[in-house]
């Protein structure tokens, strides 16, 4: 009876300080390296209160290319739109890693670009497969996260950040 | 009696459930609960045309739940896996359910602790990566002991302790490691505007398994040690890593006990429109393992990257190239190149290229009769062609809607060395693919793929055909079709139609397939399964919340 007892305690409690978190997920401080090598936290990372865009991507991932191509092409609208600053984020190893600079320059995509080499922030952010895309707003809360891409795509995405600059 | 019982019951109930409101009171960062999971499964018909392997279970499936938790400083999680029985093509000692990986760790004033299983990477990985990879099954986590700590800017230190999985078990042998990182620009306020930017490091990790050999006096203790160096400066980047391992006699090395050693050294170029990189490796008795006799994919420590492109296009991947451990040399270059718009080559809106070289050869080695098996000169490259490609991929938007990629690879491909199965000789093969992407409207669209292999050994020629249509952001739909019209046997002539369809909703992912899947190698990183012909339903569930 004893055992039991402790085990609903436990049972509540655990459920109750689910309800007691924030609601919405915040995003974590894990270290990644930018494509020169230097470690950087990601608590670093900041667009002064203005949405964030995390975008999850590999230089083998065809529709992870493909989608940020597409923002690629659509990002100087976007920012002076809204203000969004995008961090594309690689979850390429050591075999690709040498390979990311040449890419991004090569394809002259205009946002930062990190490398979670060792996969902390993706095991962080519960990233299953790739492309997956976070917004986030101004207290860096998880608003909005997306898992596949599709070509118009990102037309639902901005559709996101631009609801969350206009809700203010 | 039962009276207070049930009074003490109720009054616990009540302390917790308002607790929960005077922690958020006190804490508003209380933490957050999140998690993902997976489900692959696969129910198998027979098929013996295609000489598909039976399935007296029916139905296959692998699946995962990760559960994490995390505040400011704390952090949790727990995994658990389920084999019921594992997928064909995956290693069937991965049976039954239990929890595959579970950890606790804090981070505070620089210092930070896991304890539990932990993934960890030296460098490049060459003395030490432990990582995961659900698509090929693989999972050398370490169970122990973590502590990483910068002391000043510019300094990161790490150091470790632990037994490795082996599926739901451990394998034999003790793994302890440790690592430094200096980053030069950053250890004082006068070096930080130094125009060269200098990283170094350095890496040692040694196992210990018992020996209990009765023939072989076989080292218990088996150290390595790596050294590390990144230069950057502007748009240059130059990098090198070198590894040395002590004797390690082992399964993969027939029980030699000569030293190894890897070395990998890369170039880059890159500006706004132009990328150009270069690498180079030598790896020569590199295997490392926690347990010397150990087969498969499983217990081994280090990651010894292939020097070759991943390839996404199914025709392109039809021969890919698996990290030979016991020796190789390999050099990659690799050009990213926007041609302008309005150019001759560029057409109006301007066409992106890339081009791919890469070739690898064994080491030259000299047998020398003793127990340390030969002898590798340094420099030397080995006579036997392992591996050779070129791959050029042009993209060029036709029009507002209209996208068009094109792509030609030349192969050569050492099938008895690279698959281990003899009787293939060298395989040589031309790969054509040509992909259009139309967007119809803004929500629309719609893709086609035409691939061709045009090889004479093995299984001869192939041809392939792919349709999909989705509807953003939600909807996609897609068959595709893999015909072996080149088979030297007639009643291989196959084809291999299979369709599928799926349904997105923000982090939610179901796809449902049907049909025959060919036999092939699915490889990441150098690292292989094999993938056996199969029929059947094909269903699988992703979700992260």
């Amino acid at each position: 009876m004893g055992r039991k007892i402790i085990f609903v305690a436990w049972l509540v409690f655990s459920s109750s300080l689910a309800n007691a978190q924030s609601e919405k997920k915040k995003l974590p401080d894990v270290q990644v390296n930018s494509l020169e090598g230097v470690k950087t936290q990601t608590s670093t990372w900041n667009n002064q209160e203005k949405p964030i865009l995390i975008s999850f991507w590999a230089t083998w991932c065809k529709p992870c290319v493909e989608e940020l191509d597409a923002i690629s092409e659509v990002y100087e609208n976007w920012k002076q739109e809204t203000g969004v600053r995008v961090y594309a984020v690689s979850i390429d190893d050591s075999r690709n890693t040498s390979k990311i600079k040449p890419l991004v320059n090569g394809k002259e995509w205009p946002f930062e670009v990190f490398n979670d080499l060792n996969g902390d922030l993706r095991r962080a952010m519960n990233v299953n497969n790739v492309p997956h895309t976070f917004l986030l707003n101004s207290k860096r809360e998880i608003v909005y996260e997306h898992n596949s891409y599709s070509p118009g795509d990102e037309e639902e995405v901005f559709e996101q950040i631009k609801k969350l600059t206009q809700v203010k | 009696m039962k009276y207070t019982r049930s009074w003490i019951f109720l009054l616990i109930l009540l302390i917790t459930y308002l607790s929960g409101f005077i922690v958020k009171a006190q804490n508003p960062s209380i933490g957050n609960i999140s998690g993902n999971f997976q489900l692959d499964g696969q129910y198998y018909q027979p098929d013996a045309s295609i000489h598909a392997l039976p399935v007296p279970q029916k139905i296959l499936s692998n699946s995962f739940f990760n559960l994490n938790y995390q505040t400011e400083i704390l952090s949790a999680g727990i995994r658990y896996e389920s084999y019921l029985d594992a997928l064909k093509g995956y290693d069937q000692r991965n049976k039954g359910n239990g929890i595959a990986y579970r950890y606790l760790g804090f981070h505070k004033d620089g210092l930070e602790i896991t304890a539990g299983n932990f993934y960890e990477q030296f460098g490049s990985g060459l003395t030490l990566r432990t990582y995961e990879d659900w698509s090929l099954g693989y999972d050398n986590s370490l169970d122990g002991i973590r502590a990483k700590y910068s002391p000043m800017k510019g300094i990161y230190l790490k150091g470790l302790i632990g037994r490795q999985r082996l599926f739901f078990d451990y394998g034999p042998g003790i793994v302890r490691g440790g690592d430094f990182e200096i980053h030069v620009s950053e250890l004082h306020e006068g070096l930080s505007t130094m125009k060269t930017k200098y990283i170094l490091g350095g890496s040692f990790v040694s196992k210990y398994q018992a020996d209990a050999d009765p023939i072989y006096k076989l080292p218990e203790n088996v150290g390595a040690f790596s050294g590390r160096l990144q230069i950057n400066r502007g748009n240059f980047s130059l990098g090198g890593e070198y590894a040395y391992k002590v004797n390690d006699p082992s399964t993969v090395n027939n029980y030699i006990y000569k030293e190894g050693q890897a070395l990998l050294v890369s170039a880059s170029y890159s500006k706004k429109g132009l990328g150009i990189s270069l690498s180079a490796k030598r790896m020569d008795n590199m295997s490392f393992r926690s347990d010397r006799s150990s087969s498969g994919n499983v217990l081994m420590l280090n990651y010894l990257p292939a020097l070759t492109k991943q390839n996404t296009y199914q025709l392109a991947n039809f021969y890919p190239y698996a990290s030979q451990p016991n020796g190789e040399m390999g050099l990659q270059a690799e050009l990213e190149y926007k041609i302008k718009a309005g150019s001759l080559l560029g057409g109006s809106n301007g066409t992106q290229l890339s081009i791919h070289l890469s070739g690898i050869n064994s080491i030259d080695t000299v047998s020398t009769n003793t127990e340390y098996g030969y002898h590798s000169d340094f420099l030397k490259v080995g006579k036997k062609i392992y591996y050779r490609e070129l791959n050029i991929l042009a993209t060029r938007k036709l029009s507002k809607s209209l996208r068009l990629h094109l792509s030609y690879m030349y192969l050569i491909f050492n099938k008895d060395v690279i698959q281990g199965v003899p009787g293939f000789g060298i395989i040589h093969a031309q790969t054509g693919i040509a992909e259009i992407k139309w967007q119809i409207n803004p929500r629309n669209s719609m893709r086609t793929e035409w691939q061709h292999m045009y090889t004479v050994k093995d299984k001869g020629s192939w041809a392939m055909g792919l349709i999909e249509y989705s509807v953003s952001p939600h909807y996609y739909i897609n068959v595709f079709d893999n015909y072996n019209y080149g088979n030297a046997i007639k009643s291989d002539r196959l084809h291999y139609f299979s369709a599928s369809a799926g349904y997105t909703k923000n982090t939610n992912r179901i796809s449902l397939g049907y049909g025959r899947q060919r036999e092939g190698i699915l490889c990441v990183g150098g690292i292989c399964r094999n993938v056996p012909a199969s029929n059947g339903f094909i269903i699988n569930i992703s979700s992260s919340f």
